[in-house]
């Protein structure tokens, strides 16, 4: 029983991780149609501003859940105006921008912080359930990632801001004549997905460590996640998020997690093609 | 005879580009020492793997973003093949239909799916990065294929250089690798140029243009694209091959997205929808990457990514459209009208 447990937490954490690290690539997806290339470097970005946080003596908490995203947004705000803006419409030229600019901030990182892991203390202790133990910290993941999808639902749902977003989602040459400034909600959505991924990368800080060059091991797993749910962000990412971290966790309990990513990556493959538009493009297509 | 003229004329850069080849390919060897020999070695290798994108991405609109991918299996599959065999025939054909292969499987899953150029692009990056990460995590001796370990991180060394076909004991000197790599790269760029003039080359360069519309033409635009992927994906695997043949040793660095990325700058530099410009978009970034390896103060990652970001927002068809489109018919103009002004001042002068 207490087995069955673990186990248990195990899944929901993997699907958590997999929901978290995917939320803010996927708001920009369903509002632009882009990948940012260069999320996994906004949650490396993310980590660095909890891990400097911390070490400035900042209490922990406000270290990897207020800093990183404000940091992370700030700086996602600056980049929609300087690059995004530009090439507006060009999908493929964007994200050959945000790949360009991946690899512009990694190479400034590894220039500041050197090619050495940094680490974020674990705030929380281990919990013991029946003989076993497990991290309270897993369980702390999983909350805020229920948390976060249930914050970004409601601002989608009822803020004002969040209607002219759908709008937008929906059909932005209609919304743009209805008076809404889509180039504006376009420019917060990116930030606001950055500053969901600067929040991913804080949030990790202290399970993956800290180094330049990590970002390249969420982002596969955030690509495919996206891609498999979808254009509705929510319903997609959550959706995506269930059936490929079971999938992951299945084959990283029958081998090892490397496997479990290859696994990941042939579901994917697979799935797309049975549902080219992804998960939401078939099924709950009036979902967010 | 006049016949000549008139092809050679209507070809004169295919004609210039072939004496250029061959001048180099004799001249060289004799003016350098082996070191810059090598060297030039490497960037005739890269200019093979920047043609393997400048074709599918160029001229046939495929948005692959993890070419590395075919690039590293081939290494991987020629240096895994000939350690086994011991002998580097067979692990050479290996090193091409193997990628190949992978690119044909891909594209089935990409193109009948029908899936948009963002998600191609992300696949493709996608299924590089798990290449890398798989390979990356090999260290160690129970990962192995038959005698071939295959290192992890480590990479592999002491891989054996290609040999004469059928003759072990005949491996290459670095000479010799020059003046192949010199000729298979001489050979895929007019390889390249017949097939696209070809009835297929040309169906693929119209899919580029507007996919629907060839399918109302009654030409099957997946398959053409699905063809086009998987030769791309087989150069891509011969270059693999030759350059752990010149290095004797392939890592898994081979498959990373920085190496990605760097087959995309090389063609974003020289101009996609051009096969000249890549190849010295490769030369002159990878000559760029190997200056920048000399010094301490600046990462060569920002070099390359700031090098990414100004091309695609200031510079973005590259810049051999630029030259040949803005550069040439200005001289040309100028020409002329310095040539109209010495008519004019001539006829002043009758």
């Amino acid at each position: 029983m207490d087995l069955a447990i673990i186990v248990a937490i195990d899944f929901v954490y993997a699907i958590a991780t997999l929901a978290l690290i995917s939320l803010g690539l996927a708001i920009v997806f369903g509002m632009m149609r882009i990948i940012n290339l260069a999320h996994g470097e906004f949650m490396v970005m993310g980590s660095y501003s909890a891990s400097v946080a911390v070490h400035h003596g900042v209490n922990i908490w406000i270290a990897i859940l207020i800093v990183p995203p404000i940091a992370v947004g700030i700086i996602g705000a600056i980049i929609e105006r300087l690059i995004v803006r530009q090439l507006y419409g060009r999908m493929v030229e964007t994200m050959l921008a945000t790949w360009g600019l991946s690899l512009f901030v990694v190479g400034i990182l590894t220039m500041i912080f050197g090619d050495i892991t940094e680490g974020v203390p674990t705030p929380l202790p281990g919990i013991a359930i029946g003989g076993y133990q497990t991290s309270g910290y897993s369980l702390f993941v999983i909350a805020l990632s229920v948390a976060t999808m249930g914050g970004v639902y409601v601002i989608l749902r009822s803020s004002r801001l969040g209607l002219l977003a759908r709008g937008t989602m929906q059909n932005a040459d209609m919304a743009a004549a209805l008076g809404t400034d889509t180039s504006r909600i376009y420019a917060v959505t990116f930030a606001f997905g950055a500053a969901l991924a600067g929040l991913a990368g804080g949030v990790l800080a202290p399970v993956s460590g800290v180094f330049p060059t990590i970002g390249g091991s969420y982002i596969g797993r955030a690509f495919i996640t996206v891609i498999g749910g979808g254009a509705a962000p929510l319903v997609g990412t959550a959706t995506a998020a269930t059936l490929f971290g079971v999938i992951n966790q299945v084959a990283t309990f029958l081998s090892n997690p490397v496997y479990g990513e290859v696994a990941l990556l042939l579901a994917a493959i697979v799935l797309i093609r049975a549902l080219p538009q992804g998960i939401t493009g078939r099924y709950f297509r009036r979902s967010l | 005879m006049k016949f000549v003229i008139t092809v050679l004329r209507s070809n004169w850069r295919l004609v210039a580009v072939g004496v250029v080849g061959v001048v180099l390919l004799i001249a060289l060897p004799l003016l350098l020492d082996t070191y810059t020999l090598l060297q030039i070695t490497l960037y005739a290798i890269f200019g093979i793997l920047a043609l393997s994108l400048a074709f599918i991405w160029g001229y046939g609109g495929i948005l692959c973003f993890g070419h590395s991918a075919f690039f590293g299996l081939g290494a991987y599959a020629y240096a895994v093949a000939v350690i086994n065999m011991g002998e580097s025939t067979a692990p050479a054909v290996i090193a091409i239909v193997l990628p190949a292969a992978l690119a044909a499987a891909l594209g089935y899953f990409m193109f009948y799916a029908r899936i948009s150029d963002v998600y191609v692009g992300v696949i493709t990056l996608t299924v590089t990065l798990i290449f890398y990460n798989v390979i990356n995590s090999t260290a160690g001796p129970k990962y192995h294929i038959g005698d071939a370990l295959l290192g992890g991180f480590n990479g592999m060394p002491n891989v054996p250089s290609l040999n004469v076909p059928f003759l072990p004991d005949n491996t290459l000197e670095p000479q010799n690798m020059f003046v192949l790599s010199m000729v298979l790269l001489l050979v895929v760029y007019f390889g390249l140029h017949w097939l696209l003039a070809t009835r297929f080359g040309r169906v693929l360069v119209a899919v580029r243009e507007n996919e629907q519309r060839v399918e109302f033409l009654g030409y099957d635009a997946r398959l053409h694209k699905l063809v086009a992927f998987s030769i791309g994906g087989a150069l891509a695997g011969l270059a693999g091959c030759l350059f752990v043949s010149w290095g004797n040793y392939v890592s898994p660095t081979a498959f990373s997205v920085v190496q990605s990325a760097q087959i995309i700058i090389w063609i974003m530099v020289g101009g996609a929808g051009t096969l000249l410009g890549p190849v010295f978009g490769a030369l002159a970034i990878s000559w760029l990457t190997v200056e920048i390896g000399t010094q301490q103060w600046v990462n060569a990652n920002v070099i390359l990514g700031a090098i990414l970001l100004i091309f695609v927002l200031l510079v973005p068809r590259g810049i051999a459209p630029m030259i040949s489109e803005r550069l040439v018919p200005w001289l040309l103009a100028s020409r002329r009208a310095a040539g109209l002004a010495r008519d004019l001042s001539q006829e002043r002068s009758a």
